[in-house]
């Protein structure tokens, strides 16, 4: 594997929703600049586990998570850390698309502002531009910044969504599912948009589709019962998988 | 895998694509068999009987391939999926090219006919075919039981063919040395010789896909190669 | 896998052809139709009848009898020192403006040749008894005038009115003193010529309310100006308490059984009778916080408290509306939650707000029992309020409490007027509806 650096470090993570042991006992670690896929059958965890990453959790009340997750070293769930400090470092973008209803340039200028990352309007015009551009959407877009965002077709909205979580300038950039609700054309570019942000970030996507996580990933987790089964690198998962059970779920024998 | 694919129709695919391989690998042992009696009875009615079943086993070989490139479009096949259908495509390669030596045997076997018998080469190339036989029916219950310890037998065993192809090599030298009337007889004799050792080695080369096909690897160890007369000077 | 089920031999038969299933279902359904077309037209008829009786009843109240007259401004009678110092001429009261007024009768009924039995002060009785003192207002503002002859156009009785409206009929004056035959015949003889005749009364909706003798001059004016003092407060309060506990509630409040009382109770207060408002109101703000009664002030706090409940529900409605995946979005961005409800949920769910809202105000207009327990009826002849501190503490009538004593009194002048006040009523009913049911069209959003 080279000497790739370690971003996220999870060890013996346990997530409860209410009675519900929805995690158990998951460490793993996710290495930088490098697309690591989780998938799994529908509620085997992976989801779950996606967003204690960047604390989305904490917003729903019943739901409780131990262990430690730390990112460069840094335990996430320490008293000290602020989600919402956390959630600029660690971006998110989820299964349906999502632009705020506001203008283009609002939707990916709202991260920066409130971050306070601008100096004054020709700073944040250049986040945004750069943003867009990384979301490889600013062509198609440059010539109407104000239009609303729901404007666009279901792929450019996603794409927007996906400038919107870069603005921030993250280190680790969280996908649910994000191609889920888009048609292949689409699917097509934003995993050529995934591939391409790997050089800069550190991407952790989850998915259902088996031939997704082969197509864009070089590490793979396969989740089943809130247990992590295997981890290692795609290729091998998908040729010659350790576990009976990773091997019964990727050939289509389990659901 | 015992388990069933959730979409049943991957599962009739892969079983209507297996059942063609099983019925070549039956056919090939039929002709290997058919070839050595014809070869020792100088029967040039069974011979072409051969020659003229060679074009099933091509036919075979065809549809496998088209199947298989079917599969692999249609079903994404991944991990013990795909090994398979790769192992398929391969084994009926090394199929057909056993069926076209078999094929080859039957056609010298009537040249051979014609000419005087040379001693009891028939009967040696014979047991020669045989072995081969033997190890392509093992080697095939090897794949329908997907074990790799047979396989692994199987490959072993080239060896005792190749050495009896050494035997056989420095008889037909002796032979020719005698008499020089044996030669072109001989010579025949030698390609049938050649061929069966080659079908061996496709043999083993079927078994090496076996061990693939259930562990995931080639096996490690270089095939060992007993076949000495391109090396030393007898 | 699956078995293969036998199944009996499905009969073939042509889809050009209605089965007795489907023709039973489509006469059931066609009847159903039918049923609720019937109910709405029922419906629609029972309005339509209301609508009748209420612009049938309500419309003469927009038209009122006036008389023309040119009336002269004696100065012997309105200025005896001749200085017009404006402190004496105060000093005349409007006793003394009467003979003013029979004189221009007595010159006018000379003038068109009328023939008449009646003495000049009988005369007066056909007009109003504001009369004497619109013409003492106009010379007080307008000192320099005295000695000129004014046209002026007043409103005649009551009776008169009730006569030219066919209220009243000269068999039905009978027995009352305030109008008799002589001066009916003066008045078909003035109508004759033009002098008196109904027409469009805007004082009716701009004017204050009148005493007893005069429902003539009643208008509902002051009653809105009451009403919009009590919508002011109510708006001003019910708005921001309403939108801020709902944000508290369906944002930040933590699910144990607290939060669920408070709910349960925000429900139950939407279901109060509106009197029990009316007594906590004088309860509560009168008698312990000695507010001044009958002022627009109370009453706003009172409606506050009856309108709360229905902000707060159609606010949280809003805010449910808004779906979770914008909060998540805004989450994910890196805003807090307090960010992202301000920022993004509030927007969005404002046009849902304002229309609550002005659906709780047409409400609040239009009550009147907790009006009644803090004294916002009777009447009130101020003038209008000079500034909106008096605006909201001197007091006041409400719109909906002044039809209600209108509807009280005896004179039938005042029925009518009740009806009339009651169209106002609809009308800003109907607009503020009207308005809210536009504004939730424009601004409602497809997700």
């Amino acid at each position: 594997m080279g000497t790739t650096a370690i971003k996220i470090s999870a060890r013996d993570v346990q997530v409860y929703y209410g009675d519900n042991h929805a995690i158990k006992n998951v460490s793993i670690d996710i290495e930088d600049k490098t697309v690591t896929a989780f998938i799994g059958p529908s509620g085997c965890g992976k989801s779950t586990f996606l967003r204690c990453l960047n604390r989305m959790n904490d917003t729903i009340d019943i739901c409780k998570v131990t262990g430690s997750i730390r990112i460069d070293d840094e335990d996430i769930y320490e008293r000290r850390v602020d989600p919402v400090q956390l959630r600029a470092k660690v971006g998110m973008v989820f299964q349906k698309p999502n632009p705020f209803p506001k203008s283009i340039y609002d939707n990916v200028a709202y991260g920066p502002r409130i971050h306070g990352l601008a100096q004054n309007k020709g700073d944040l015009d250049d986040i945004v531009e750069r943003a867009l551009r990384r979301g490889a959407i600013w062509n198609e877009v440059k010539d109407r910044l104000q239009s609303p965002g729901t404007g666009l077709s279901g792929g450019q909205q996603q794409r927007l969504c996906i400038a919107r979580a870069v603005a921030t300038e993250p280190e680790v950039l969280l996908m649910d599912e994000p191609c889920s609700a888009l048609d292949p054309i689409a699917t097509a570019q934003v995993e050529e948009l995934i591939d391409e942000l790997r050089k800069s970030f550190s991407v952790v996507i989850v998915t259902h589709s088996m031939q997704q996580a082969a197509r864009v990933s070089q590490k793979t987790a396969f989740f089943h019962l809130g247990n992590m089964v295997e981890y290692g690198e795609t290729g091998q998962i998908f040729t010659t998988p350790q576990d009976p059970r990773t091997e019964s779920y990727i050939t289509g024998r389990i659901g | 895998m015992t388990q069933q694919h959730i979409t049943s129709a991957f599962d009739r695919d892969l079983a209507s694509i297996q059942a063609k391989i099983m019925k070549m690998g039956g056919l090939v042992e039929a002709a290997i068999l058919e070839g050595a009696i014809s070869l020792e009875t100088r029967d040039e009615e069974r011979a072409e009987k051969v020659r003229a079943a060679d074009k099933a086993i091509d036919l075979l070989e065809e549809k496998i391939n088209e199947d298989a490139a079917r599969l692999i479009a249609l079903r994404s096949p991944t991990a013990g999926d795909l090994r398979l259908v790769l192992a398929i495509m391969k084994i009926s390669g090394n199929l057909e090219r056993i069926g076209d030596y078999a094929k080859n045997m039957a056609k010298r076997t009537g040249v051979l006919a014609q000419m005087a018998p040379v001693s009891d080469s028939a009967g040696s190339l014979r047991r020669m075919a045989k072995e081969v036989s033997k190890m392509l029916k093992d080697v095939l219950d090897a794949y329908i039981h997907r074990d790799a310890e047979l396989a692994g037998d199987v490959i072993k065993r080239d060896s005792d063919v190749d050495q009896m192809y050494n035997g056989l090599f420095r008889e037909f030298l002796t032979f020719m040395m005698e008499d020089p009337r044996n030669i072109t007889a001989c010579m025949h004799l030698h390609f049938i010789g050649k061929n069966i050792e080659r079908m061996g080695d496709h043999v083993t080369a079927i078994a090496e896909q076996v061990v693939y096909l259930v562990t995931g690897e080639y096996p490690e160890e270089d095939r060992v190669k007993s076949d000495v007369t391109s090396t030393q000077t007898i | 896998m699956t078995d293969a089920i036998q199944r009996p031999e499905k009969k073939k038969s042509s889809l050009l052809q209605l089965d007795a299933r489907t023709r039973t279902r489509n006469a059931g359904e066609k009847r159903f139709k039918a049923y609720g077309m019937i109910a709405i037209a029922f419906g629609l008829f029972m309005l339509s009848i209301l609508v009748f009786n209420i612009v049938t009843r309500g419309a003469g109240a927009y038209q009122q009898t006036f008389v023309a007259l040119e009336v002269e401004l004696l100065a012997g009678k309105l200025d005896k020192k001749g200085n017009r110092d404006l402190d004496d001429i105060k000093k005349v009261s409007t006793f003394g403006y009467t003979p003013l007024l029979s004189n221009a009768l007595e010159a006018k009924v000379i003038e068109l040749g009328i023939e008449t039995d009646l003495k000049a002060k009988k005369m007066v009785g056909i007009l109003s008894k504001s009369a004497a003192a619109q013409v003492r207002d106009y010379v007080l503002n307008n000192p320099n005038k005295i000695g000129e002859t004014i046209g002026f156009e007043f409103l005649a009785s009551s009776r008169v009115d009730g006569y030219l409206k066919r209220r009243v009929s000269r068999d039905s004056i009978g027995n009352d003193k305030n109008i008799s035959s002589a001066q009916l015949d003066l008045v078909d003889a003035l109508k004759a010529e033009g002098c008196l005749a109904k027409r469009f009364n805007m004082s009716f909706i701009t004017g204050s309310d009148a005493s007893d003798a005069r429902p003539e001059a009643a208008g509902m004016g002051t009653s809105m100006i009451g009403s919009f003092f009590m919508m002011l407060v109510v708006l001003v309060l019910a708005l921001p308490i309403g939108v801020a506990a709902s944000i508290y509630l369906e944002e930040f409040a933590p699910k144990n059984w607290i939060t669920d009382i408070i709910e349960v109770n925000i429900s139950n207060l939407a279901a109060v009778p509106s009197i029990v408002f009316g007594i906590l109101g004088l309860a509560v703000f009168i008698n312990y916080m000695h507010l001044p009664n009958s002022a627009p002030l109370v009453g706003g706090l009172v409606l506050t408290l009856m309108t709360l409940p229905t902000i707060i529900i159609s606010t949280r409605a809003s805010l449910k509306a808004v779906p979770p995946s914008i909060r998540d979005a805004a989450l994910g961005v890196g805003a807090s939650k307090m960010q992202s409800v301000l920022h993004h949920v509030l927007p969005l769910a404002a046009p849902g707000i304002l229309t609550g809202t002005i659906i709780g105000l047409a409400q609040a207009l239009g009550e009147t029992a907790p009006l009644l327990l803090i004294g916002m009826v009777g009447f009130i002849a101020s003038n209008p309020p000079d500034s909106i501190a008096a605006g909201l503490l001197s007091p006041n009538s409400a719109m909906p409490a002044q039809i209600y004593e209108w509807a009280k009194r005896a004179d039938p002048a005042f029925y009518e007027r009740a009806w009339g006040g009651i169209i106002i009523l609809l009308v800003f009913l109907v607009t503020m509806n009207t308005i809210a049911v536009i504004l939730r069209r424009r601004f409602e959003r497809r997700w």
